[in-house]
């Protein structure tokens, strides 16, 4: 459960968030949409306490990232914008870091990535060296390792960015698998599908403050629009840096 | 801890599968520097010898005022040449090394018992025609000698009543301390061993994880960033370690090769002598790997870091310079600057000299505080968010 009221950050004269509040509940799929730069990566460096608020609270499960920092990022599992991987260990040997850096016990790690080699469909490259990995594999494996030590919320930005139709398929289903065991998630992206095909709430950011927040349906009432594409362009006022 | 045990082992086990990184830190450095020095030696040895064995070809300008000169020159292995038409432009084409002038007047100085003239004309700042030059010059100066002790016998006087001092040489210096080139330049390549050995870890570990992106996932992991930091240091500081045990095993392979005679050094490192020196040297590596974490944490891209590192490479080399240009005396005071002492140690160590105990305390301890100060500011620097975003 993860409770954002009046968000504030800025980069010297930029505003890059500015007032943002929402709520994601526990088993529900909560989206953050909108266009590119309107802020949505911030207010998750602001949730994954990388960077500290410059006006607001944040409470995920009552924790406070700015000052239970450590607490928190035990509880949380990321999928950040950025996904490197360490290119001359193996898929398996990643993840493992991942897994060692909380504290986990060899055994444990290793039970769990034959869990999630088997839910991710990673058995073919588990144990090949990271280099040259296609798009959809690299995605598998940060989500892989992110997700090592069972956290209870999930945030991922952008994280169809670059897959293919198979691999967003892919990772829809894990994501609504995520949802029925009654994760907390919260994805960013500017793709309209996206939100319309996963999400239970839908937060719309622009400009670095909150447009509209509801379900699908709330929103398509109060637009007053038919389709949800519309009342997208319509609750943000504008088309860009959206994809449909 | 845990977190920093992880971090160290996990950065040995990717750099370990890293070519480039084993090859810069743990080949480069013990393999090449050796061999320079081998190979330097033995080139300054055998052209030395041979330009010293070379018989020289003398042009000479003006032979029929000095034909008995001309005849004591032959008679030392002279070839003389005739005499060109323009001396000048000869020697400074180098076509040359040395052109001989006896003057016109050369004939009259002499009959009239006067210094009679003649003019050596060469370039010496052409370091290839000192040995010719030496060579003219001392032959014209033992002739001279020559004609001059009989000169004065004819005129019944003893010649030695010309030379009132007579200059004994008594030379105290052992094998050992004469391996004075091997003094200047062994410090001088462990130093820069040091930093080469630390230099693509430091990098690779800080501004390469920002340049693919892996920091931030990184960072997202509950443990404290000093730990993450601390823990990629020691994996670059266990790097430029064993590049400088290598380096010294690899010198002790190799010196027994080397043409120490024509130097008249001895220069068998010891089992004790080179762990002595590994021991005096490991500081330095700290110190490297903290100076060079810090940079290239504070770099935005890998390529700033590698301008720094370019920069940072001359370090090393300052107290060496500072050494070879103006070899000074140990003392006490110049053990506490980094660098330098370790420069001024192992000087001492390798000519077998007594080291007072407090010597090596205040080296270690000068060195060491620095460098844990450098790794204390390296260790806090991601504390700083914009240093994680900035990139490129």
């Amino acid at each position: 459960m993860i409770v954002v009221k009046n968000l504030h950050k800025s980069f010297g004269d930029v505003k890059a968030v500015n007032g943002v509040s929402f709520e994601a509940r526990d088993g529900e799929i909560t989206g953050l949409l909108g266009p590119n730069g309107a802020g949505k990566t911030t207010t998750l460096r602001m949730l994954y306490s990388l960077l500290p608020p410059d006006q607001g609270e944040i409470r995920i499960d009552g924790l406070d990232p700015t000052r239970d920092a450590m607490e928190i990022k035990r509880t949380l599992g990321v999928v950040p914008d950025s996904r490197g991987l360490y290119s001359r260990l193996t898929a398996r040997e990643n993840i493992t870091y991942y897994g060692e850096l909380h504290g986990m016990k060899g055994e444990t790690i290793q039970e769990r990535i034959e869990d999630m080699t088997a839910t991710l469909d990673m058995a073919d490259f588990i144990d090949r060296r990271t280099e040259g990995f296609s798009q959809g594999q690299r995605v598998k494996v940060a989500i892989a390792r992110a997700m090592v030590h069972q956290p209870q919320t999930v945030l991922m930005d952008e994280p169809s960015n670059g897959l293919d139709v198979m691999s967003t398929r892919a990772l829809r289903h894990y994501i609504r698998s995520l949802k029925a065991e009654g994760h907390s998630v919260v994805l960013s992206t500017h793709i309209m599908q996206e939100v319309a095909a996963l999400c239970d709430r839908i937060v719309i950011i622009a400009k670095g403050e909150v447009a509209a927040d509801g379900t699908a349906e709330e929103l398509l009432e109060r637009s007053g629009c038919d389709s949800l594409e519309d009342a997208f362009v319509n609750l943000i006022g504008s088309e860009e840096g959206l994809l449909a | 801890m845990r977190g920093l045990t992880t971090v160290f082992k996990k950065e040995v086990r990717e750099n370990i599968r890293d070519r480039r990184a084993l090859f810069n830190s743990l080949l480069l450095g013990p393999l090449l520097f050796p061999l320079l020095f081998v190979g330097m030696m033995w080139f300054l040895e055998s052209a030395e010898k041979e330009r010293f064995e070379k018989t020289i070809e003398l042009p000479v300008i003006g032979a029929e005022y000095a034909p008995s000169l001309i005849r004591y020159l032959e008679q030392q292995g002279t070839v003389i040449l005739p005499a060109p038409e323009n001396p000048e432009e000869l020697v400074l084409s180098q076509e040359a090394p040395v052109v001989l002038r006896i003057l016109p007047e050369f004939p009259e100085k002499w009959s009239e018992g006067l210094p009679a003239p003649v003019e050596v004309i060469s370039d010496p700042s052409r370091q290839e025609s000192n040995a010719p030059i030496r060579k003219v010059k001392g032959l014209l100066y033992a002739y001279g000698q020559q004609i001059g002790s009989l000169r004065l016998r004819l005129r019944g006087i003893s010649p030695q009543l010309a030379s009132p001092v007579m200059i004994k040489d008594v030379d105290l210096s052992t094998p050992k301390s004469r391996a004075i080139l091997a003094v200047i330049f062994l410090p001088y390549v462990l130093m820069i061993t040091a930093f080469t050995g630390a230099t693509h870890l430091a990098m690779d570990t800080t501004a390469g994880e920002k340049e693919r992106k892996s920091l931030e996932p990184l960072l997202i992991n509950p443990v404290p960033r000093w730990q993450i930091m601390t823990g990629k240091m020691i994996t670059t500081m266990v790097f430029a370690m064993s590049s400088l045990a290598l380096t010294l095993v690899s010198f002790r392979i190799v010196l027994p090769y080397m043409p120490v005679g024509a130097f008249g050094m001895d220069l068998t490192l010891g089992l004790e002598t080179l762990l002595m020196i590994l021991f005096v040297i490991s500081p330095v590596a700290i110190l490297a790997a903290a100076l060079l974490t810090l940079l290239a944490a504070f770099a935005k891209s890998y390529r700033e870091a590698q301008s720094y590192m370019g920069l940072v490479i001359l370090i090393p080399m300052i107290p060496s310079l500072i050494f070879m240009a103006n070899p000074i005396k140990a003392e006490s005071w110049m053990m506490n600057i980094p660098l330098f002492s370790q420069n001024l140690l192992i000087g001492e160590l390798i000519r077998e000299e007594a080291v007072p105990m407090e010597w090596y305390v205040m080296s270690i301890a000068s060195t060491l505080v620095i460098g844990v100060l450098l790794a204390a500011m390296a260790a806090t620097l991601y504390n700083r968010p914009k240093l994680i975003f900035s990139t490129s």
